[in-house]
């Protein structure tokens, strides 16, 4: 089968990949792991003749900097406290929505809408419905006109309105906002995911389910969960993922300040923290290295130990 | 063996318990009540209820025994209730869920149409203490507004010819990969994809910093298209995810094109293309939508007013208003005008959902990626 003359052809369909790839992909591990280890290491000076030694000063710098903390921990808390959320929310909303016929579709069609948004642009939405409006927002005494549209809300319900994510506003009440924000953003994914599990699981469990005269709820927990743990653990490994690289959200919602007026870089992110390093008036690429590779351990450590409960966990 | 046995005790008498169970749907009557007292020795013959319970729905009341008729019908309606209740429960549930899920698309919409006075409830909305459901004036200048303020017209121009060059050439480039890797021969095709699959596990953000460096002082590619175009190209996940849909093709087309001396090229124009035509436009729409959406390589390597793409010009830009004199008022955030903004970004995506929405499900429901 393998002649010569198939070989060159294969070769050469394959180049712009091969290409592309070494340039864009092979490269920049190799040089990211490089520059990483090259103490304070800077493209423009290298471009400029300065030799670097080698070291950890940049991993160094970036645990001493008193921002990496917070990017971490922000990282973190978001990833802990929405993955669980959207996972369990999507798992219901899947049940209950395998479970009717009437208006299936169109419910499925309205709850993939947030997937096929700008995360930027609807981050500006965000923004303005827990907004206070008024004159002078982001000033030292705002005049408020109105507490904005959610806490309008709240106060309907009776409660107290809350300042979001004006100047002035607390941690947990910007914090509450990118939950929420990045919870209506994962969602539809995973209904699309666990819907399609659903969609497969073999009726006859059920009606054997039925016979037996189990209950809805350890029908749930028995038959449907296990079923579908290989789909739960996709979501959640994808999740994870996702969750540690989360950027463009808090740039949706609070610009690339990455915090409310007046707290900047409160709510910063590890990927955040890279493109600060990248972006920032002087290039520091050894840092932004640093950080990345700190980021990529973190993944691979999450998705290993992800992987090595699912393989206990997951049926079949 | 115990099962076997009363199924066959059971079979004869199946029929006249489903007689049974269609009457107890009726209201009852005095007449009915005394067919099912002589109904009752048969119940108490069948202690294993498995085909029976079949045919009946509730298993746990009949297992007992003896039943009346009254609690038969009352224990179906009972059923017949909790079923609406829980069925109702749901609905409204997924309701709910729905409803926030569109409000921030229905919040967007309206606020984009009010006055900024009916916004902010300042001027002559002083009075009220809630925002209006539904704008009194719509305003339209504030789509015009938004266009020229966020200089909408070159993003919009800018996105599209960076999508479509870059879906274009994305997929020529993936389908010569895919062709090769499922249908040539040549040595070190398993490792050279399995290295490719490598790839897919390193994050983004590891690329991105030498990238950068490469584009823009090596290429020398600062604040140009190629820099948004070039460095992306290459998707070993559409390449895999088109290899899989090839390989199930079959060898006997492929045979049967040779002996015709039909060339590899032609072959793949006109027989894989059009068989792999679903997973071609699911690529085609995840990438445009990917493109539609980038935000963090844009914005470090073509973030000047000729080249800028929407999503950084959409955050880049401030919105004011305008005061009777024509200056601007810093203080105020012309948060209308911005919402009309996020509308004309949004709207074209829900177009493309809107009508390729089978071709977009099943791309995302098999890559999990988002863009």
């Amino acid at each position: 089968m393998v002649d010569d003359k198939k070989q060159w052809k294969a070769w050469l369909y394959l180049s712009p990949v091969i290409i592309l790839t070494l340039i864009f992909t092979v490269w920049p591990i190799i040089n990211t792991l490089r520059i990483a280890f090259l103490d304070d290491y800077t493209l423009l000076e290298e471009v400029g003749g300065v030799k670097f030694s080698f070291g950890v000063q940049n991993f160094v710098k970036v645990v001493k900097y008193p921002g990496f903390k917070t990017c971490l921990l922000n990282t973190i808390l978001l990833t802990v406290i929405t993955v669980p959320i959207s996972t369990m929310l999507a798992l219901i909303i899947a049940v209950c929505l395998n479970s009717i016929k009437a208006l299936n579709r169109l419910l499925q069609t309205i709850y993939f809408l947030p997937y096929v948004t700008n995360t930027i642009a609807i981050g500006l939405v965000f923004s303005t419905m827990f907004s206070m409006v008024g004159s002078g927002i982001g000033g030292e005494n705002p005049i408020i006109s109105t507490a904005g549209i959610i806490n309008n809300i709240i106060e309907f319900f009776g409660g107290k309105a809350v300042n979001w994510v004006n100047m002035g506003s607390s941690y947990w009440a910007n914090m509450f906002v990118m939950i929420v924000y990045i919870v209506w953003n994962a969602l539809p994914f995973k209904i699309l995911i666990l819907l399609g599990g659903l969609q497969s699981v073999n009726k006859q469990y059920y009606e054997a389910a039925k016979v037996d005269g189990t209950s809805r709820f350890r029908t749930f927990w028995r038959i449907t969960v296990p079923m579908l743990s290989p789909m739960l653990a996709y979501v959640i490994i994808t999740g994870f993922i996702g969750g540690f690289k989360e950027y463009s959200s808090v740039v949706g919602v609070f610009g690339e300040n990455m915090g409310p007026p007046g707290s900047e870089n409160a709510l910063n992110t590890m990927v955040g923290f890279i493109n600060t390093n990248l972006m920032s008036g002087k290039p520091a690429e050894g840092r932004a290295s640093a950080g990345a590779l700190i980021l990529f351990v973190i993944i691979f450590a999450v998705t290993m130990l992800n992987m090595y409960v699912s393989k206990k966990r997951v049926h079949y | 063996m115990a099962e076997k046995k009363s199924k066959e005790t059971a079979t004869p008498v199946t029929d006249e318990m489903l007689n049974v169970t269609v009457a107890s749907d009726v209201v009852p009557t005095d007449e009915k009540v005394g067919e099912i007292k002589q109904e009752n020795i048969v119940a108490d013959v069948v202690t294993e209820p498995t085909l029976v319970t079949e045919a009946l729905t509730d298993t746990s009341v009949l297992s007992k025994g003896v039943m009346k008729e009254r609690d038969i019908s009352s224990i179906t309606r009972m059923q017949k209730v909790g079923k609406i209740t829980i069925k109702t429960i749901i609905y409204i549930f997924l309701i709910a869920v729905a409803i926030s899920v569109l409000f921030p698309f229905y919040w967007m919409i309206i606020s984009s149409l009010k006055t900024y006075d009916e916004y902010a409830l300042t001027g002559e909305f002083a009075s009220r203490a809630t925002p209006t459901f539904f704008p009194t004036t719509i305003m339209w200048s504030n789509y015009a507004q938004a266009f020229d303020t966020a200089n909408l017209g070159t993003l919009f121009v800018n996105t599209v010819f960076v999508g479509i060059v870059s879906t274009v050439l994305s997929l020529i480039i993936t389908v010569l990969a895919a062709f090769a890797f499922s249908r040539l021969q040549f040595r070190g095709k398993n490792a050279l994809f399995a290295a490719l699959l490598a790839t897919m596990m390193i994050p983004g953000e590891l690329f991105t910093i030498t990238n950068f460096g490469t584009v823009t002082n090596y290429f020398k590619w600062g604040n140009t298209y190629t820099a948004l175009i070039v460095p992306f190209l290459v998707s070993v996940f559409y390449i895999y995810l088109l290899r899989q849909n090839f390989m199930q093709i079959p060898d006997e087309l492929y045979y049967a094109a040779k002996v015709d001396g039909t060339s590899d090229l032609k072959y793949l124009w006109k027989v894989m293309i059009p068989l792999a035509l679903p997973t071609i436009i699911s690529i085609t729409i995840l990438k445009m939508m990917g493109s539609w959406n980038s935000y963090i390589w844009p914005r470090l390597v073509a973030d000047d007013e000729v080249h800028q793409l929407i999503t950084n010009g959409l955050r880049g830009t401030s919105f004011y208003v305008y005061l009777a004199d024509g200056t601007i008022d810093a203080d105020k955030i012309n948060y209308p005008v911005q919402m009309a903004a996020v509308t004309l970004v949004s709207i074209p995506l829900f177009v493309v959902f809107i009508f390729l929405r089978k071709y977009i499900m099943k791309g995302v429901s098999r890559s999990g990626i988002k863009g």
